[in-house]
């Protein structure tokens, strides 16, 4: 990000999303007496993998980090996952499942996508294909509709479900979407009314002035504990950390509601955005912090909504790639390669960090400055489809991710 | 330069129309001054030919009509109330002391619920904002579309007082005459009922004329001193409130045939001659004999030809397409034209499109709430939804024909730039609907080309999300400004 961003960056998260009902349940899962739910949640902007999960047993760690480095003597301290790695103390109900067994974490993971552009990274991840291009359809829907279905009708199963107002990538394509939305729509985030505030301030200082006077207002109301809705606004213009919280958990809870119907939908999908973290990311605390809170909250609140199934389901969140191994020069970082990408869920042998851990020396640094990416981000999801939904390799390697018969589909994820 | 004639499209569509659709740019770009001059000799530029639109007339009775039948409605529940209501005062006395407590008194029967957004009159406002979109999202540049928004500010009237015509007032006495003469347009505007009515005309009653003897009420002057401070001559231009008053007195009698009992006619403009003042009046140093109906028509036609309404109107011509400080050589240069054209409006909007300071003037107009939202519409290929558009236009404090007082709405940033803030929420909204069909940085370049800055440029590549990008896009102060 170029130093033209220099305001501070608060809270700022969208969820949005959409889930699909299909007519019938996936005839091999079913004859195995199981009724699979997967929910894929896409973490826009670049979500910083060494933040969530640190290798705190990698000597070089800390050397890389410095005091923005999670250590498990911290303030607070990170929380330990296995002898190498431990999480971001904001997790606190991920740490949980972990424990439980109900949760995985794969390291140093990353799509085929090796630039670094959130628009092309984010097609991508949510394509299957291999490369940027302009397309109409994401690996879930492609997915869903190889899977072979059983006869049992479900009569909602002609429409498809969306959360909302933006289907992401992943789940368009021809199967058909029914929508919710959420009460009130998230105002413009913090994050986006700080970059046209920063553009604003190079470029019109007039227009700087006026946005800051509204920000100002809000602030004012924030402080007073007034109900912020600045004249002439339409929404509330607050956008405080715990709004966006009970934002994330309804529209969560609400596709976990649908989700763990018996004749709902089985799949879906939602997005969030916000972890672009150029600027003052901070660690154990802070921004990101602050994002990874909302997002442990709003697993707790999927987890307690989907009640007794969520032993059949798998939470899956991915994003477009990860960012620098080092800060930058704004307490941040920069776009990257390598990241995480957390499974959360009853179905899963969880309790594991898995990860061909490619080291954070100079030499390790994927063009030096990234964290490497030694697993293809498209086996995990392979993996996730094979043993819960039971697509077969052939299915995933040509239609759901085009051109990857060579990547297989991890093995054991599931319980 | 092809580059240079690039930038001067993109500037073209912005400052003189509506803000370029995708592939705006490339079509003029061969020759925008060609293209400007070239759209206003498009036949039926400016016009809404849509059968299915009432006129002003047909809408106000077709509201007085629906006024009434709810009205009966009410009536009759407020009867079925009150019936309800000593039914069971009968019953309590008849029951013992203790039952009688114990029963409900009767509950308040509700009143018929009307839904605003479902009553005639909203649907027939909704055809008109419908047909009034497409006008603006559907031509190439849309300079003919601006003027006639620029008119009908201009000559505004408010829903607030005629809550059924503003569509059709519009569409008679404005769209017909942007490219006609200035003094046709007059006449055809202050003889419309909705003027009359807003500005009180239709009853103000010369105290001499028939009607004003019989009965005690009289004269009105707000029409009379709008005409001569607002539409014309301009404030402190030489007027005394003898003339206003005097024209007053020229006015009554110009007045609305009440929309009561006939379906075929009502809301109408009539001469009612027993309205009338009798006899000569003197207006600005004239003495105008009494001829009814033609008195009024013959002081509009002296002022619109004044030399100080050519200067008022090329002022607020300069202003708003130029500049918040009109520059003054533009000024002269229109108000020339005006003058020498005996008010060709065309003539006038032409020498708008070929004098140089519209295309040297800072680009830093900033548009109006309803000029961004159009452009922005137009921006993403969308097709405007009439409902969004009007709560919109609400939200960012320029409600659809609906300004707060009949100088219209302001055209200068003062009045504007504080909205900002609930711009950036429109956009955020209008970016969550479209995200998934547009590409922040096809739609930078289809609005601006050229114009963006390369901050915005990276703004908006650097964006975390394609929402965000387009946000940053529709946002950016190039997008903001004219």
């Amino acid at each position: 990000m170029p130093a033209l961003l220099s305001s501070t960056r608060r809270d700022f998260l969208i969820g949005s999303g959409a889930l699909f009902a299909w007519a019938h349940t996936p005839r091999l899962a079913r004859a195995e007496g199981r009724d699979p739910r997967v929910l894929v949640v896409v973490l826009r902007g670049a979500l910083d993998g060494l933040a969530v999960a640190a290798p705190v047993g990698d000597p070089d760690w800390v050397k890389l980090r410095g005091d923005r480095a999670l250590v498990l003597d911290g303030k607070p301290p990170a929380l330990p996952l296995d002898s190498f790695f431990a999480l971001n103390p904001a997790m606190p109900n991920l740490h949980r499942l972990y424990q439980a067994q109900q949760a995985t974490i794969v390291h140093a993971s990353a799509t085929p996508y090796r630039d670094r552009s959130h628009f092309d990274g984010q097609d991508v991840l949510e394509s299957g294909f291999s490369k940027p291009g302009s397309y109409d359809s994401g690996w879930l829907n492609r997915a869903l509709s190889r899977l072979e279905a059983d006869s049992r009708v479900n009569p909602r199963g002609s429409r498809a479900f969306a959360v909302g107002p933006v289907t992401p990538l992943v789940v368009r394509g021809p199967a058909p979407l029914m929508t919710w939305m959420p009460r009130q729509p998230l105002p413009a985030s913090e994050d986006t009314q700080a970059r046209l505030l920063d553009l604003y301030v190079h470029t019109d200082p007039k227009l700087a002035r006026a946005l800051e006077g509204r920000e100002d207002l809000v602030a004012l109301a924030r402080d007073g504990g007034m109900d912020a809705k600045p004249a002439g606004a339409q929404n509330p213009a607050l956008v405080g950390i715990a709004r966006v919280r009970e934002y994330a958990a309804e529209v969560v809870g609400s596709a976990a509601r649908y989700l763990a119907q018996p004749d709902g939908p089985r799949v879906g999908a939602l997005s969030f955005t916000g972890w672009d973290t150029h600027i003052n990311e901070g660690a154990a605390s802070g921004a990101l912090a602050g994002l990874l809170g909302v997002l442990d909250g709003a697993i707790a609140a999927f987890e307690r909504n989907m009640g007794a199934a969520w032993s059949e389901t798998v939470v899956v969140l991915i994003t477009e790639f990860g960012r620098t191994a080092r800060i930058n020069g704004t307490d941040g970082t920069d776009h990257g390669t390598g990241t995480v990408a957390l499974l959360a869920g009853g179905a899963l042998r969880g309790g594991r960090v898995i990860a061909d851990w490619p080291g954070l020396k100079d030499a390790n640094l994927y063009e030096n400055r990234d964290l490497a990416a030694t697993t293809d981000l498209r086996a995990v999801l392979k993996g996730v489809l094979k043993d819960h939904l039971r697509l077969d390799d052939t299915v995933l390697g040509n239609s759901v991710f085009p051109g990857s018969a060579d990547i297989k589909p991890m093995p054991g994820l599931l319980a | 330069m092809v580059d240079d004639r690039t930038r001067e499209a993109a500037f073209a569509l912005h400052r003189f129309g509506l803000g370029p659709r995708p592939g705006s740019i490339a079509a003029i770009a061969s020759d925008p001054r060609g293209a400007l001059l070239a759209e206003l000799e498009r036949p039926g530029i400016g016009a809404i030919n849509n059968p299915d639109l009432l006129t002003s007339a047909q809408a106000s009775r077709a509201g007085f009509e629906a006024q009434a039948a709810r009205q009966a409605k009410n009536v009759l529940a407020q009867r079925a109330q009150k019936e309800a209501e000593r039914l069971a005062a009968e019953e309590r006395q008849g029951m013992s002391e203790e039952a009688g407590k114990m029963a409900e008194p009767a509950k308040p029967a509700a009143a018929p619920q009307v839904d605003p957004a479902a009553t005639p009159e909203r649907q027939n406002f909704l055809k008109e904002v419908r047909a009034r979109l497409d006008a603006a999202l559907l031509p190439e540049i849309g300079f003919a579309e601006r003027l006639v928004w620029f008119w009908s500010n201009h000559f505004c009237i408010s829903r607030d007082v005629v809550p059924n015509m503003a569509g059709g007032y519009e569409r008679e006495a404005i769209r017909p005459h942007i490219l006609g003469r200035f003094a046709d347009m007059l006449l055809a505007v202050e003889g419309h009922p909705a003027m009359l009515v807003y500005l009180n005309n239709q009853v103000s009653i010369g105290p001499n004329s028939v009607a004003g003897i019989n009965r005690t009420r009289g004269l009105n002057e707000n029409l009379a001193r709008e005409i001569l401070e607002l539409h014309t001559l301009g404030v402190r231009t030489g007027y005394s409130q003898t003339d206003v008053f005097n024209f007053a007195k020229v006015l009554t009698g110009w007045t609305i045939l009440p929309p009561v009992n006939n379906p075929e006619h009502g809301a109408e403009f009539v001469f009612n001659a027993r309205m009338h003042e009798p006899g000569p009046q003197q207006v600005i140093d004239k003495t105008y004999p009494d001829t009814g109906v033609e008195q009024g028509r013959a002081v509009l036609a002296d002022v619109a030809r004044n030399p100080a309404t050519a200067t008022h109107i090329a002022t607020k011509l300069a202003r708003h397409f130029a500049a918040d400080d009109p520059p003054p050589a533009l000024v002269e240069r229109l108000a020339k034209t005006f003058r020498d054209t005996d008010g060709d409006l065309k003539e006038v909007a032409k020498t708008l499109v070929v004098s140089p300071e519209p295309w040297s003037s800072p680009r830093d107009k900033l548009k109006r709430p309803s000029e961004w939202a159009i452009a922005l519409s137009r921006a993403v290929g969308g097709r405007g939804d009439p409902q969004r558009f009007v709560n919109g236009q609400r939200v960012l404090g320029e409600p659809l024909w609906q300004p707060p007082a009949p100088q219209g709405f302001a055209d200068t940033e003062g009045a504007w730039i504080d909205g900002v803030g609930a711009r950036l929420d429109i956009a955020n909204n209008v970016a969550q609907r479209v995200a998934g069909r547009v590409d922040p940085g096809e739609v930078l370049a289809d609005a601006l080309g050229p114009l963006a800055s390369a901050e915005t440029r990276a703004a908006v590549a650097l964006a975390e999300t394609r929402q965000q990008g387009l946000v940053l896009a529709l946002m950016a102060p190039e997008f903001q400004r004219r």
